[in-house]
């Protein structure tokens, strides 16, 4: 456990030292902050509550996309730099590597999350909010973080490169976002599966308007679970080849 | 130390190393010797229990790496073929790191990393990050990280490979500093550069251990043993040659060069007859300049062994 932090404070004192990091988190608070003022608050008059709503669901967008992006260097770049050897030969187990260098790109994406609060409070200039609303969304926010994070973490842990970490972690996080679409064409019991898949279509709404649900919770924590099962499998398969 | 028996390594179909058997006692320094692609990484990485082996038994002091690679990792330094450094990091936090990822308690780490860093003459580069260290450096504090937690055995690949000259020897005698505290198994794909830092040498091609012991155990197994090569004044002429050929032992007498004054002349021998010939060219008159067993011959050996070997195999 002891190495777990080890790597996790290094991996997030390289986010904050280099350039990548910074280019990410400010991509993605433009992208926000451009979508929050032209649609959340643009576009007539609608409820408070709204207005919060759709800031939410604008922020699980790029969230997802900064998730990617965040979780691709993760092991690729140690593979290409190889630096990952002075990990793999240190006595410490591959879920400890797996699991600091997950919970890096978490915390980065939980500050860079944080740097968005500026934009519901905004609400509270002309108009009402309840706290709890506000809560429950950014709890979803780091749920799906933590999900497509791990996901990213998985595809870092397969690819040689950055590119190709980013383009496998962002097949799996379409694929399964749009599982939700493939539930409309199918039928019984199918449809249920895919469903019940879908990363946001049916998991992130009731954060969204404000709603905590076991389900939900269980679903992106399970998702977390099994993603970053994975990338510990691909690792250890790894020293066999 | 190390007891490696019957280790098989395959990449796919392909037998990267093959039923690899050496045996290395505790504070050797022992040089592994290959061309490139001969199976030296791999070996090497299976003993710094990077990868696994496909079959095979590998015991460091008495531990099966297989059954307890914790146990391993903590008694092993391992410096890859390109120094793990993460370039964002200063010389001194690196070290720091790498310390206490190998188990070194939280109150030792300053001291380890200063003492690590003592050996390796990085000292000054503390507070330097490692993106602006040149490749001498960066060699050096790789080698840092490997001995940071004092481990019995130390595994270098490839440590003098891009190192200019100076470079090449400032390492050679920094390594040699090392023995006697831990043993040592470095590898090269050139022989005279690790001759002289190794008590033992084994020899590895295509996977296999073609040969091994010293520089000069090799040689007389490769009937080489008595190679010798000598520089006189030319004003000597061809004499050199007549008075070599009087001495018992002495086979075949060769001019290799004769420029700027000098002769060069190669002789083979049944053994090492330098002191013999040596006397014998004195008395007889010349200016003796050089007697050695020749540059040339550590390569020669080493060729030799591996042609020899890639000779039997089918292609």
């Amino acid at each position: 456990m002891k190495s777990t932090f080890l790597i996790m404070r290094r991996e997030l004192a390289a986010y904050l030292r280099s350039m990548t990091g910074y280019i990410i988190a400010a991509a993605v608070l433009i992208v926000d902050g451009l979508l929050f003022n032209a649609f959340a608050l643009g576009g007539g008059e609608k409820l408070s509550s709204e207005v919060l709503s759709m800031f939410f669901y604008f922020s699980s967008g790029t969230t997802i996309i900064a998730s990617v992006f965040i979780s691709m260097r993760l092991f690729a770049e140690e593979r290409q730099t190889g630096t990952l050897v002075l990990l793999t030969s240190s006595p410490v187990h591959d879920w400890e590597i797996v699991i600091g260098k997950f919970l890096s790109a978490l915390i980065f994406l939980s500050l860079l999350t944080a740097a968005t609060v500026f934009m519901p409070l905004l609400i509270f200039v002309n108009g009402k909010i309840s706290l709890g609303h506000m809560a429950a969304g950014y709890l979803g926010l780091f749920l799906l973080g933590s999900a497509t994070l791990a996901i990213g973490t998985f595809g870092s842990a397969l690819a040689r490169t950055q590119v190709l970490a980013a383009i496998f972690s962002g097949c799996i996080v379409v694929a399964m976002i749009v599982s939700w679409m493939l539930a409309k064409v199918t039928e019984a019991p199918l449809n249920d599966m895919f469903t019940a898949l879908a990363l946001h279509g049916r998991h992130f709404p009731p954060f969204q308007a404000g709603a905590v649900h076991l389900r939900d919770v269980g679903y992106y924590l399970m998702v977390t679970y099994v993603a970053l099962f994975s990338a510990t499998r691909v690792m250890e398969a790894r020293r066999w080849r | 130390m190390i007891e490696v028996k019957d280790l098989t390594k395959y990449y796919g179909e392909h037998a990267a190393i093959h039923d690899l058997t050496f045996n290395i006692e505790r504070g050797e320094v022992i040089g592994f010797l290959g061309l490139n692609g001969a199976g030296k990484s791999t070996t090497l990485k299976i003993l710094g229990c990077v990868l696994l082996p496909t079959a095979g038994d590998v015991r460091v002091d008495g531990i099966d790496i297989a059954k307890a690679p914790h146990e391993i990792r903590r008694r092993i330094g391992f410096l890859p073929d390109s120094p793990p450094l993460y370039n964002e990091m200063t010389v001194g936090r690196y070290l720091n790191f790498a310390a206490q990822l190998r188990g070194v308690p939280a109150g030792e780490t300053a001291a380890r990393v200063a003492e690590a860093e003592e050996k390796t003459a990085t000292r000054h580069v503390h507070e330097e990050l490692i993106s602006s260290l040149s490749h001498g450096f960066r060699q050096r504090v790789g080698v840092a990280q490997a001995l940071v937690h004092n481990p019995k055995l130390l595994i270098l690949d490839e440590p003098t490979s891009g190192l200019d000259p100076l470079q090449i020897i400032e390492m050679r005698s920094l390594i040699r500093n090392l023995r006697g505290a831990h043993t040592i198994l470095l590898s090269s794909h050139i022989l005279s550069e690790i001759s002289q830092t190794c008590d033992r040498l084994l020899v590895i091609q295509d996977g296999e251990i073609v040969a091994q012991g010293t520089e000069q155990e090799l040689a007389l197994r490769m009937g080489a043993g008595g190679t010798v090569e000598v520089e006189v004044a030319s004003a000597a002429g061809r004499r050199v040659v007549d008075l070599a050929g009087t001495v018992p032992g002495v086979t075949g007498v060769t001019i290799v060069r004769e420029a700027d004054g000098v002769v060069l002349v190669r002789m083979q021998a049944t053994a090492d007859l330098r002191p013999k010939i040596a006397r014998v060219l004195v008395n007889g008159g010349l200016d003796l300049l050089r007697i050695d067993r020749g540059a040339a011959q550590l390569e020669s050996i080493f060729l030799q062994l591996t042609k020899t070997h890639t000779g039997e195999l089918p292609q």
